[in-house]
């Protein structure tokens, strides 16, 4: 770790205008992944600047939606009786996440930030094309076991990390973003990521000294019919192998909106429309979703340790489906 | 001693009760000192710069940086880093200094594994030493490594001696390979398992002091201080009165702590250099590739056996990966050579050299992994004939060690079978594998034998009593974190007829009377012997003056004719004769009296020589009269969700034969804190090696999986009572590994209940359950 300043930002437009000007300046919320980057040397940051005094705060539900402040910790947008009530998959994926203790610290805007677990990334000794551009990619034949078979390239297959991101595109989230001016843009979660290609060191969009203000959901009957599932390597506090959120309207029988996306396969978080369009029109039923599911894996590149997820993501598909329409 | 020690039993004694830790609220309001918390006058702090590279050669390194940085003490590498007076890297060298590892970093320009120290920074604060550490620079000409056995150019040879050259490479009873090739059941299986790591909660961690340029104290995180110190007086040439060795308080260590490693040494050497106390504490980073693990490996077994299913030979070979000097493998084979009756066995050993750190000894070395090979073919063997698994190994029950032909001491498998069914409720299990269903989930229900060996050890322990009823009791052995403080205690207490809080049990220091390391599940059995001696050794003392004493009603009688119960020493004949010994040491202008006691391996109570002092010969396993074990069963339920490839524990129960059981309560936690790492090491946990770098891609607790609360059941555990003349005065056989040993085995026999697919290659991670479903 490096020697660094530290500063409190006392607005939303200090905090911008501060970080813009100092390209080695980052913000930090509940630094529980930022201060582990920095731990390990993947990031070297100079100044820090907090953004824990902003007022980006609120879970506000209106009849057009869901907002959420960015500054809300994981734990309380998780157990947040509108959110479990009206968007139970986004509640499940953020009580699926990390640990409690975690949970209690971590804000929603910096869980959208989290990098990959890539273990080649996390370890500055190896090549690594997303934390040293062109110095190569020893995952494309190496450990690749928890890494991506949509998305990648021959650049990078590191897999996106985060659960509450895989729930958020499947009900087509939107961020606010607000710059060193003052000026705010709403982006669509499902832009705001870039896929690595050739430079897999850019993962969104963010420009210098943006800020994530707020996360808007959109109201919708397969919100509230939703769900996540998550298969991992222990029962509690370990990153996704696959899953899958989902959500489904389902009247007389017959699904009217599907909304499915996959965590843990994608190098970013993955939705499947044309799983949802196979879904609509269809009856709930076993079938329906193991044809549907099928489609979600049509393009993957698995590499030798990771081949497992085609199955698995359409059986986890499957099961989170067959729980909604429970 | 003559007989079993029994006022213990007796209302109001403390042995065996459930006591809570005596330790236990320093410990949860930060007072209890581990070994990275001495703030000695001048502290500095020590941070390892380590290869990035796993073969290959220094080139050149750049100090200039890091030593110019804000606090920096000292930068040191192989070019400036004072000599030591003895290395490990020969034989005889390894030898001399009790090192784990052949090979001593920072000695030379050569890379031999990735993670070796190249230089160690020393500066006012641990913050500056951190950042300093990134600023040392090193050019390395790298070579191409060998990352494990299965690599095309690793070279497979038969070590002579396994197991730290304590275990040899081959091994034959009888002519098993002929007994096999006619066996009209012929089962062969291989069992794979990856690298594990310790990973205790505290990692290594050593504050050096030297206190005097020829006197040394090193606060060491370590299973044993003697162990250390005797690397360290090898090592430094001190005699071994100026090298003291202190550990008070451990936060674990599953035998990653059982030895003195490098960066121990460097500590030490580095505090010499800057002529300051340097604190150096592993990061979690480092700890993966500074103290050892346990190596990966391939083990076939092959077994024979009658048409009704009685053993008639086993084979096992093993293939592992060691480092580039030391010939490191557990000793698979030990547990399958003596489990069960059989007439014919053959063990080989295959290792090749990789650039890897050098494995070690890990929480039942050997036992761990060969009893998951042997069970899980012996539920095969039950399978195959449909015959009940514990009716299998009742069928091929041991009478007696067949590895060595020694009578056992004491054995109590066949009760630990028959209670542990009971708890578990096997006799609802289905004979016929794959059918059970809750759901979706398919249930399963195995089980396993566990067996540790009493290994042979000594120690020693002080007692003084103070004759205001107060008493302090020492021996230098470690509390791993496991209770040894408060068991000790109690068996102080009670041989000393004292209430508990009248009586402090100090560790943890080589300036107390010797003890073993706290390792290979002695230090209960040991220790608690010594202590109970040295109590005895008091009382031998008083009675001495008592009967010399014209005051004492006891005087003039015969020594042997009085006895001691709750302080009081009075005659056996005649009870009402006597008195306490307050009075008696009163009179004699006594403020304390002290004994001394040595705790024998195989010096039982019934063997006679309890009470004399250790002599060559009798203190080895093989001088003994018996095969001293203690033995147990575990019992598992899964729950398997084949479609997610999802396995769940969803009930345990172990039943163990171990002797006298001191706390109710910290054995209870050993055997289910053992059950816990087995669970670990069947269902999750693996470090992975990349095979071109040689180096870990997953050394963190992130992505290294030990098992959270959420996966483990309510844990059911009983111990049979066993009363064991033979293995020590006590009566205490130690259960620190036989709680894992066979654990793997029984997870992973219900899972093959639970589904019919038998999965031999550790960890039963999804994919593997899954994609065997999907195979069929
Ligand atoms: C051991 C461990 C296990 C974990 N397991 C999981 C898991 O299972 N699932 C999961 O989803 N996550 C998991 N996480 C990740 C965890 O959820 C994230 O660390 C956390 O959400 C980050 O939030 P934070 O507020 O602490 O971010 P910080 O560490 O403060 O910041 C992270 C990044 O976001 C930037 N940032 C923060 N806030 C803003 C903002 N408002 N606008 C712009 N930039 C911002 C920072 O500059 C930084 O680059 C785990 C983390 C750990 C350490
Ligand atoms: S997959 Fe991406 S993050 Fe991982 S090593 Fe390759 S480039 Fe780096």
């Amino acid at each position: 770790m490096n020697n660094f300043a530290y500063t409190q930002a006392a607005s939303t437009k200090e905090a911008a205008t501060v970080t813009q000007s100092d390209k080695h300046a980052a913000f930090i919320s509940g630094g529980t992944s930022l201060i582990d980057l920095m731990k390990s040397n993947i990031e070297q940051h100079s100044l820090l600047v907090d953004l824990n005094k902003l007022s980006l705060l609120g879970v506000e539900n209106s009849a057009t939606g869901l907002r959420i402040g960015a500054l809300e910790r994981m734990s309380d947008v998780g157990e947040h009786p509108l959110v479990v009530q009206n968007y139970p998959v986004i509640s499940q994926s953020l009580l699926a996440s990390a640990s409690p203790q975690l949970r209690n610290m971590a804000s929603m805007g910096g869980n959208l930030l989290q990098r990959t677990r890539c273990g080649y990334f996390r370890d500055v000794a190896f090549p690594c094309n997303k934390r040293v551009p062109g110095s190569g990619c020893p995952a494309q034949d190496g450990d690749n076991r928890t890494l991506a078979i949509l998305g990648g390239s021959t650049s990078c297959i590191a897999t996106h990390a985060s659960d509450l991101c895989v729930a958020l595109v499947a009900l087509e989230a939107k961020l606010t973003l607000e710059n060193a001016k003052g000026a705010t843009r709403i982006v669509p979660l499902a832009d705001f990521y870039k896929l690595p290609g050739k430079t897999p060191h850019i993962e969104n969009q963010l420009q210098p000294g943006e800020l994530i203000t707020a996360i808007t959901i959109p109201a919708a009957a397969h919100a509230r019919k939703s769900h996540y599932l998550k298969v991992r390597d222990r029962a509690s506090y370990a990153y996704a192998l696959v899953s899958a959120a989902v959500g489904l309207d389902v009247q007389g029988g017959t699904i009217r909106s599907a909304r499915v996306a996959l965590g843990g396969v994608g190098t970013v978080p993955w939705r499947v429309p044309a799983v949802e369009k196979a879904l609509v029109g269809k009856p709930a039923t076993e079938d329906t979703f193991r044809a549907a599911a099928a489609l979600a894996v049509r393009d993957a590149s698995p590499r030798e340790h990771n081949k497992f997820k085609i199955e698995l993501a359409q059986r986890t598909i499957v099961r989170a489906l067959l729980e909604v329409a429970a | 001693m003559s007989s079993e020690p029994q006022f213990f039993d007796q209302p109001g004694g403390f042995v065996g009760k459930p006591l809570v830790r005596v330790e236990g609220r320093e410990k949860v309001t930060g007072k209890a000192k581990y070994s990275a918390e001495f703030p000695l006058p001048g502290l500095t702090y020590g941070v390892l710069a380590t290869s990035p590279i796993a073969k290959g050669k220094i080139q050149s390194i750049d100090t200039t940086a890091a030593a110019k940085e804000l606090g920096v003490i000292a930068v040191l590498t192989h070019q400036n880093l004072p000599k030591l007076a003895k290395t490990p890297d020969s034989p005889e060298g390894k030898k001399a200094t009790s090192a784990p590892m052949g090979f001593m970093p920072l000695t030379s320009d050569e890379i031999f594994y990735a993670g070796q120290p190249v230089a160690l920074v020393v500066a006012d604060t641990l913050d500056h030493a951190i950042y300093a550490a990134t600023l040392v620079k090193v050019n390395y000409a790298p070579e191409s490594p060998i990352a494990n056995f299965h690599d095309a150019r690793a070279k497979l040879f038969n070590p002579a001696q396994v197991q730290d050259g304590k275990v040899d490479g081959h091994k034959r009873r009888g002519d098993a390979k002929t007994a096999f090739a006619s066996a009209p059941i012929q089962l062969t299986a291989t069992y794979t398992h990856p690298i594990y790591h310790h990973n205790p909660m505290e990692p290594g961690s050593t504050t050096a002091h030297w206190e005097a340029p020829d006197r040394l104290t090193v606060y060491e995180s370590t299973q044993g201080v003697t162990r250390t110190q005797t690397t360290l007086v090898a090592m430094t040439g001190l005699p071994r009165e100026q090298v003291r060795v202190i550990t008070k308080y451990l936060g674990g260590g599953f035998g990653c702590k059982g030895s003195c490693w490098p960066h121990t040494v460097l500590t030490v050497q580095a505090a010499k250099a800057v002529g300051r106390p340097v604190q150096l504490m592993l990061t979690r980073k480092q700890q993966f590739t500074s103290m050892g693990h346990r190596e990966d490996q391939s083990q076939t077994l092959q077994l024979g056996a009658t048409a009704d299913g009685k053993l008639t030979s086993l084979i096992h070979t093993k293939q592992s990966t060691t480092s580039p000097w030391d010939e490191y493998a557990e000793s698979n084979s030990k547990i399958i050579n003596l489990l069960y009756a059989c007439p014919t066995f053959e063990a080989s050993y295959e290792m090749a050299r990789a650039n890897v750190m050098t494995s070690t000894f890990m929480r039942a070395p050997g036992e761990a992994p060969g009893s998951f090979a042997l069970e899980c073919s012996m539920d095969d063997l039950a399978a195959r004939l449909g015959v009940d698994p514990i009716e299998i190994r009742l069928r091929n029950h041991a009478d007696h060690d067949y590895s060595t032909g020694q009578p056992w001491s004491s054995k109590s498998l066949k009760q630990c079978y028959a209670r542990g069914a009971e708890l578990f409720g096997w006799s609802k299990r289905n004979p016929k594998a794959g059918q059970t269903r809750d759901g979706r989930y398919l249930v399963g229900m195995g089980m396993a034998t566990a067996s540790y060996p009493v290994h042979s050890s000594q120690g020693t322990a002080r007692a003084r009593l103070y004759a205001d009823g107060h008493a302090v009791v020492q021996s230098g052995a470690t509390d791993l974190g496991t209770g040894t403080y408060t068991v000790m205690t109690q068996v102080a207490a009670d041989s000393l007829g004292l209430p508990i809080e009248k009586v402090r049990f100090e560790l943890g220091d080589t300036n107390l009377p010797t003890a073993p390391n706290s390792g290979g599940s002695i230090a209960a059995g040991t220790v608690s012997s010594s202590v109970f001696m040295a109590a005895q050794d008091v009382w031998q003392r008083l009675i001495k003056i008592a009967v010399g004493d014209k005051k004492s009603p006891l005087y003039k009688a015969k020594p042997e004719d009085v006895t001691v119960e709750k302080g009081r020493l009075f005659l056996k004949k005649d009870p009402k004769k006597g008195e306490g010994y307050a009075d008696l040491m009163k009179r004699a202008d006594l403020t304390d009296i002290e004994g001394m006691g040595r705790g024998r391996y195989g010096a039982g109570y019934e063997t006679g020589h309890a009470a004399s002092p250790a002599g060559p010969g009798n203190n080895t396993e093989s001088a003994a009269e018996h095969s001293m074990h203690s033995f147990g069963a575990h019992f598992c339920e899964v729950r398997v969700d084949m479609d997610l490839g999802i396995i769940r524990v969803s009930k345990w129960v172990s039943v163990m034969g171990a002797g006298r059981i001191l706390n109710a309560q910290t054995a209870r936690s050993q055997i289910i804190g053992g059950a816990i790492f087995g669970i670990g090491s069947v269902l999750m946990e693996a470090t992975e090696r990349d095979a071109k770098y040689s180096r870990y891609t997953n050394a963190d607790l992130a992505n290294y999986h030990v098992p959270v609360n959420a996966d483990i059941p309510n844990m059911t555990v009983e111990f049979v009572e066993e009363h064991d003349p033979y293995i020590n005065a006590m009566g205490v056989k130690g259960i620190g590994e036989i709680s894992m040993v066979g654990v793997a085995a029984a997870v992973a026999n219900a899972v093959y209940h639970a589904t019919g697919k038998r999965l031999r290659d550790l960890p039963l991670t999804p994919e593997k359950v899954m994609m065997a479903g999907v195979a069929s």
